[in-house]
């Protein structure tokens, strides 16, 4: 493996908490006269630490994921790795042309035409006038701006104003690509382009690190996610295993916070009582991830006191937000006493990545010996099948296959084999 | 903070096609940096700037070109009308016009940047949050974009000058060193007074009267001959005044060379600058977090 293109350590920065807005000179003057000493003093503001100890390695041709929640610290990091702030402790070093997108249309006047501020933002950018100069043509076609290239910005639509924008940011061509969460911009099928173009920068081998709470995105570009949650990293690793936790981990707080307490149902009879559940097939390293869309076995161990005769066992599959999802039950049940492995199969679990739970239940004739919302949760972390657009995916994660073919002495017409 | 300069002690230890420069992040830790090299690397961007500072300001064709000339003349007709035709100040025998304009274009130019500047920082607080550029660049582009107005305004005092009919001598050369003078002492009061606004909001208030105050104080509305001789060193810390002196010298070729008071003004001047530049840098750390 190659050396590190960034290489950070122990990265942390402190703010004060609150006081952005500055109280003014008068207050300082003030205070200076009140007390001279005072001020000589560091001030004891409460300081939080947005950043705390967060180091990384990211590798070239690497394309890095962040996630985690709002103020998290992720476009923290960010801004120390593009050099806007500094950290409070920590170094990093960076081998290679960094270009950083923190927003789409950074430097752009009103006053200014498309093409004098495509100059401005790509010099802004840290783009060559040569380099501005020999894209350009490229830049105003991606854009599809041709007519308007000469017309004050302050005249474009917000759509035209964002496409020039990110025309020229997606231009920008560094060995190293920081980027906040740009793509969420513009109309559906500008996005599209704009994530292929993404696509396309990773393919050629740039180090990217990414910034976005559109985990579609983060799954389609990234190799390695890193978590980064109240400051620090959380969880550093592929893709699927990092998204999947982190969804899981949304989730439950999510539920937490509805106050729903269902995984507290586990109140097993002294007669039997679930034990444990994994998934046996495919197998994984985690036996509660499944990460491929194959035959699944999942099996759930019921520990008996007694035997059981005409038992019934049931079966059901819920999303996070408690949607059911399949459910089944087995009737007429003879159980001997001791361990028993209950086992169901299918041809395969295609649903949308995300964390779900199954819900298992155990009922001598018409009586309630045992029901359990198997902890831990079940983490979907396949290949994605579906639209690369989060709005555009469902609950089904189906692969499908699509064909346009002429029928014979009739118009043409489009059909779709799923 | 992070410098440019390829580091050799940090070389990759694989070969890479393109590992042109290194970059170190650290936490703030010295005083004295300068980095003016850093600047220099950034020259295109700061081009740009300048470039993007003269086109907004020209937008609007004749109306901009126009108000760059009418502010000095009118200042020009009312110093003549109050200061010459009424209260009669001495004019070191220059006629009125040419004595006041030679003086109100520099003026104008250093009142100019020094207000631009000052407020440059809180005004690209957009940029400053989201990318990265030496931010010394942004003073440095004021002061740059104002000579287009000084430009305009001294093809008009060379008008002025040839209808009265004083043409230029020898003395003219020292223009130059007399404008850069201005230069940095706008850029090196404008220095101070940016990072302070940016901490500051109060400072941008405090510019007009800086201003006026500072025009009192320099040998704009009468001349330098009016202060006592044993006090002109003095005076001469205001760099201002060795310019303002200067200039009507240099263009005139009349009166005497201001010697004392010019190598006084240019060494408060480097003092200015160079404490500026460091109180600027310092300030640089934490301007993306306080803007």
């Amino acid at each position: 493996m190659t050396a590190p293109v960034i290489h950070g350590e122990y990265l942390s920065k402190r703010y004060r908490r609150g006081l952005i807005v500055d109280p003014g000179l008068r207050h300082a003057l003030e205070k200076f006269v009140r007390s001279p000493l005072a001020t000589l003093r560091r001030p004891k503001a409460e300081m939080f630490w947005a950043l705390k100890d967060v180091s990384l390695d990211v590798h070239e041709g690497e394309v890095l994921g962040l996630i985690g929640r709002n103020g998290a610290g992720k476009t923290t990091l960010l801004k120390i790795l593009s050099r806007i702030t500094r950290p409070t402790e920590g170094w990093a070093e960076i081998h290679g042309r960094v270009g950083s997108l923190l927003e789409v249309g950074t430097g752009f006047h009103p006053e200014l035409t498309g093409r004098e501020n495509t100059f401005l933002s790509g010099a802004i950018l840290g783009m060559s006038k040569a380099e501005i100069a020999r894209k350009f043509d490229e830049i105003v076609a991606f854009a599809e701006l041709e007519k308007f290239i000469d017309t004050p910005v302050k005249h474009y639509s917000s759509g035209m104003y964002v496409r020039l924008a990110f025309a020229v940011a997606a231009h920008l061509e560094p060995e190293i690509l920081l980027v906040d969460e740009v793509l969420a911009v513009g109309d559906i099928n500008f996005q599209k382009k704009c994530l292929g173009r993404m696509g396309d920068v990773a393919r050629a081998g740039r180090t990217v690190v990414l910034v976005s709470h559109q985990l579609n995105q983060i799954r389609r570009l990234c190799q390695r996610v890193l978590w980064i949650d109240d400051g620090r990293v959380r969880q550093d690793g592929p893709t699927h295993e990092v998204v999947s936790a982190y969804e899981s981990a949304m989730s439950r707080s999510l539920s937490a916070a509805a106050g729903d307490s269902h995984n507290a149902q586990h109140r097993g009879s002294s007669k039997a009582s679930f034990i444990s559940w994994e998934i046996a097939e495919p197998r994984s390293d985690n036996p509660y991830v499944l990460t491929e869309i194959a035959p699944t076995a999942v099996k759930f161990v019921l520990r008996l006191a007694e035997p059981i005769h005409n038992g019934h066992h049931g079966v059901a599959l819920f999303t996070a937000d408690r949607q059911i999802v399949w459910g089944w039950a087995a009737d007429g049940l003879e159980l001997e006493a001791g361990d028993i492995e209950l086992t169901s199969t299918f041809p395969m679990l295609p649903l949308r990545p995300g964390p779900y739970q199954w819900q298992v239940s155990i009922w001598e004739d018409e009586e309630l010996l045992d029901m359990w919302d198997c902890t831990p949760e079940m983490t979907i972390a396949t290949e994605v099948h579906q639209h690369r657009l989060d709005e555009w995916n469902g609950i089904m994660n189906l692969p499908s296959r699509f064909t346009a073919k002429a029928l014979q002495n009739r118009v043409p017409e489009r059909t779709r084999t799923p | 903070m992070a410098s440019l300069t390829a580091s050799p002690q940090s070389a990759p230890l694989t070969p890479r096609p393109s590992a042109s420069a290194t970059v170190r992040i650290e936490p703030p830790r010295s005083f004295f940096e300068l980095r003016l090299r850093e600047v220099w690397a950034y020259r295109e961007l700061l081009y740009f700037f300048v470039w993007r500072d003269v086109k907004i300001r020209y937008k609007q064709t004749a109306i901009g070109v126009l108000w760059v000339i009418l502010q000095p003349v009118l200042n020009m007709l009312v110093f003549t009308l109050f200061f010459g035709r009424l209260a009669k100040l001495p004019s070191d025998g220059l006629p009125y016009p040419v004595f006041y304009f030679a003086a109100l274009i520099p003026w104008t130019y250093f009142a100019t940047s020094l207000t631009s500047t000052t407020n440059v920082v809180v005004e690209s607080q957009n940029l400053i949050t989201k990318v990265y550029f030496p931010r010394l660049i942004l003073p440095i582009s004021s002061v740059l974009s104002s000579l287009v107005d000084f430009a305009i305004g001294f093809v008009v005092l060379a008008i002025f000058c040839f209808a009265y009919g004083i043409l230029p001598t020898l003395t003219a050369l020292w223009l130059p060193v007399l404008l850069l003078l201005a230069l940095f002492t706008a850029l090196g009061v404008g220095l101070w007074l940016s990072a302070l606004n940016a901490l500051y909001r109060d400072v941008r208030y405090v510019i007009p009267f800086i201003i006026s105050f500072w025009m009192f104080a320099s040998p704009v509305a009468y001349a330098s001959s009016l202060v006592p001789a044993r006090w002109r060193w003095l005076y001469g810390l205001n760099p201002m005044a060795g310019v303002i002196d200067g200039f009507r010298w240099a263009i005139t070729g009349r009166g005497h060379a201001p010697g004392l008071l010019l190598l006084a003004s240019a060494s408060a001047v480097v003092l200015v600058l160079l404490g500026g530049v460091f109180f600027f840098n310092r300030m640089e750390t934490s301007i993306a977090d306080r803007v």
